[in-house]
């Protein structure tokens, strides 16, 4: 059976098949998908933890409770989990344990582009890299066996362009493998320096047989071509590769830590010039050169973005002439937007004109650092925004505090809490808005730990966001609907001059997961005084028609925010048609 | 009729006009009547409203998901203005099918920038291959404004190689039975387009 699979689809096919029981995950992009799938098959227990580290922890002991276990994460998340990851790799599994990790180049939605394939050397940890959607299945499933075999967990290493294109993958059965019982052996699992010290000569004796492995595996292969010039190359960029030399001979890794060094050799033996085509840092190339084997790689390609056939071209062969035909750069653009309904929209509006120092945080919200909306003054990482508000009102840089951290609900829960006990702990002046909107949005509405629901839709407990600020050592903890945009203001100016750490949560719920509508507005043309004040707010169902403020009635939420912000009461709601017979 | 080695086609638009269904459709329809295919989206954050693109690529065996510059045997595009965005991929015997739909940008509903008047002209610099489809109007015509883009799956349908039951089977197996007669009846609309350069 043939099936067309976006690359995601195929991770979670192939844990499937792979007779994988235990996947969990923490949203992120591109590697979402993937744990929302494997939530499909029935076999498979799936769960959305509360953050990477979490999720690698749970999975540590699921594979050594003996069931074969996927944790998926997008590349910023293995930081967050680098730390279980490093040791783990000491320690080895029981059942396999396969870590996905999904890089972003040229930043689809990431704040960096960093290149996870030196996590892999990092921890000594074997790594694969898949370069279409049927390898993506193979490939995890192999990392399943080879973990098992080498008692090791096994990173499989995808990009955007993996995740998210559709290719035909040819379906398999699953495979039933059986628990296995614990067996408690604290050398092996307790790493205190003695045992770690050990552990680690086991782990250097584990790579000596990887990298021999690496040498015969058939997912590292001499493709025969024509011409004196080889192509070594991986991961999606091999596509891209391919396509630019049909003829030649290429080296294809899909086992990329260790790198098969005999096999680079002999490949090379007897070419004129080597290229490596790859994405991002010169990772292949850098360890080729090591060997004394010359070799061009990031001379000529790019070490940001992603490439494509065009690209690799230029590189190669020619420079690209003068296409497209015009400057398209002065279209007017389509920049992402909040969407119509937001109720982050409200805040940035009910908190913009207190012009206050605003550490951003990652998601949605983030997106009012355009303009006109200009609201936000850094995002770093997730749950950043508290402990760098904290710290810039800690040295005074302003007079009065002044200085707000904004996240969302998904990501207080994922790292925000620690943030929270520094600026309790250590009297912080600083006041923190978690924009609740119960879910996760910007990967598409996960639930999370508030939210009253699992991956699996099973209700469970839900954590209390206010009481839980309490609980941690705030004592000035406030809710607040931000489609009331003057009570909001006013709140927030009021917790920015007092000099003690607090936190308001601004509450409504995401109106794209909830499908939340009410009734739209409208303008009076004959009371709009054409001050564009509402255009601002910058919602996308705001228009103007000549010069008056328009409201599309279809896109229209009925959030009200517009209203609220036109002096001249010009914008109001359309009262609901009544149910009339026809 | 483009060459049967291989087939590029770039379907774009705005978010939320339902571009990610339709190149489904087109990818599986490849699929079932015996192609390799590769399909690729690319968008940035944006949920709604921003600009979309999707790479259709068949032929006996894709390599990459990404169509090269001047590559689109076929650029169908679901609004006028982001037609434009994609002349790149554009070459002499490109087919351009456009959706008759104007959708303000916010620089042009904030009364910032001009939405671009000269639309066809500067489509023209590159192909002559070019038509206009009221799909918008005749999915208002049709009842319900969300079939847009099956209207639009018929007008690209009506040029690609394969036979009316691929592509009726494989909007049976992409769409619920609810939605299906309404997208099958927009189909055969878009089927009716068709126009001999």
């Amino acid at each position: 059976m043939k099936e067309l699979m976006t690359g995601n689809e195929a991770i979670a096919r192939g844990a499937w098949e792979a007779g994988c029981g235990f996947a969990t995950a923490y949203p992120g992009t591109p590697s979402t998908e993937i744990t929302e799938n494997i939530a499909r098959y029935k076999e498979i227990y799936a769960e959305w933890a509360p953050n990477e580290k979490v999720a690698f922890e749970a999975g540590i002991g699921a594979a050594l409770g003996g069931v074969r276990t996927l944790v998926c994460m997008k590349h910023v998340g293995l930081n967050v989990a680098a730390d279980p990851f490093c040791t783990f790799s000491y320690t080895g599994t029981s059942a396999g344990f396969v870590l996905i990790c999904a890089d972003d180049p040229a930043m689809h939605s990431s704040q960096n582009e960093q290149d996870n394939r030196y996590y892999a050397r990092l921890a000594k940890v074997p790594m694969l890299e898949p370069s279409n959607s049927q390898e993506a299945k193979d490939f995890t499933a192999l990392a399943f066996e080879l973990s098992e075999k080498f008692d090791t967990p096994v990173m499989v290493r995808v990009t955007t362009r993996i995740s998210h294109s559709r290719g035909i993958v040819e379906l398999g059965k699953r495979k039933n493998v059986k628990q296995k019982p614990f067996e408690p052996n604290p050398p092996k699992y307790v790493m205190v320096p003695a045992n770690a010290r050990v552990r680690h000569k086991v782990v250097v004796e584990r790579q000596k047989k990887l990298a021999e492995l690496s040498e015969t595996s058939p997912i590292n292969r001499i493709e025969k071509g024509k011409g004196k010039i080889g192509v070594v190359s991986a991961g999606v960029a091999y596509q891209y590769a391919r396509e630019v030399f049909p003829d030649a001979p290429f080296l294809k890794l899909g086992f990329t830590h260790p790198l098969p060094k005999k096999l680079i050799g002999k490949f090379a033996k007897g070419k004129e010039k080597i290229y490596v085509v790859e994405e991002l840092e010169p990772y292949i190339e850098e360890q080729i050169a090591a060997l004394g084997i010359p070799v061009i790689g990031k001379q000529k390609l790019p070490i940001i973005d992603e490439l494509n056939p065009d690209i690799v071209k230029a590189g190669f062969i020619k420079k690209r002439k003068p296409n497209p035909v015009e400057d398209i750069s002065a279209l007017p653009k389509r920049p992402p937007n909040l969407c119509p309904g937001c109720p982050h929209r409200g805040l940035f509006t009910a908190i913009k004109q207190l012009k206050p120092v605003i550490f951003g945080d990652i998601g949605c919200y983030t997106l009012s650092v355009l303009p006109p909306l200009s609201t936000h003054d850094s995002c770093i990482c997730m749950g950043a925004s508290i402990g760098v508000s904290y710290g810039y009102s800690k040295v005074g840089a302003n007079e009065i505090k002044k200085s707000l951290g904004v996240l969302g609900d998904s990501t207080f829960l994922h790292s925000g809490l620690t943030g929270v006990l520094e600026m309790a702990y250590n009297k912080g002046m600083n006041t923190v808005i978690i924009l609740d909107n119960r879910t996760t949005a910007m990967t598409g509405g996960q639930n999370h730990p508030a939210t009253g629901f699992t991956l699996k839709g099973e209700e469970t407990r839900a954590v209390d966001i206010p009481a839980l600020c309490k609980a941690l050592g705030v004592e000035r903890v406030f809710v607040t609907s931000p489609f009331k945009v003057k009570e909001t203001r006013e709140l927030v100016k009021r917790e920015l001059d007092i000099k003690e750490p607090s936190i308001i949560i601004s509450s409504e719920p995401c109106p794209l997961i909830f499908r939340k509508r009410s009734a739209p507005f409208a303008v009076d043309p004959e009371k709009c005084k054409e001050c564009g004040a509402c255009l601002q707010i910058n919602c996308p169902a705001l228009t103007r028609k000549g010069k008056k403020a328009q409201v599309v009635d279809y896109l229209c939420n009925g959030c009200s925010v517009c209203a609220q912000v036109c002096k001249f009461n010009a914008i109001e709601r359309v009262p609901e048609k009544k149910a009339t017979a026809k | 009729m483009t060459s049967m080695e291989k087939l590029d086609i770039l379907i774009v638009g705005v978010g939320g006009q339902g571009i990610i269904l339709s190149s489904r459709i087109v990818s599986l329809a490849f699929v079932r009547a015996g192609f390799d295919v590769k399909q690729s989206e690319v968008h940035g954050m944006a949920q709604r409203g921003g600009a979309v693109s999707s790479h259709i690529r068949a032929s006996a065996n894709v390599y990459s998901p990404l169509i090269p510059d001047e590559s689109a045997d076929f650029l169908l595009s679901f609004e006028k203005l982001e037609t434009l965005r994609y002349l790149n991929f554009v070459h002499s015997g490109t087919t351009v099918l456009i959706n008759d739909q104007r959708i303000d940008p916010p620089s042009v509903a904030a009364g910032k920038q001009e939405y671009p008047e000269d639309i066809k002209a500067r489509i023209a610099k590159k192909t002559k291959k070019i038509d206009f489809v009221p799909a918008a109007a005749e999915a208002f015509a049709l009842g319900n404004e969300r079939i847009v883009n099956s209207i639009l799956t018929g007008v690209l349908a009506a040029y690609l190689p394969f036979d009316k039951k691929i592509w009726i089977k494989t909007f049976k197996e992409t769409l619920s039975p609810k939605l299906l007669d309404i997208n099958l009846k927009a189909f055969e609309k878009g089927l009716e387009f068709k126009k001999n350069f």
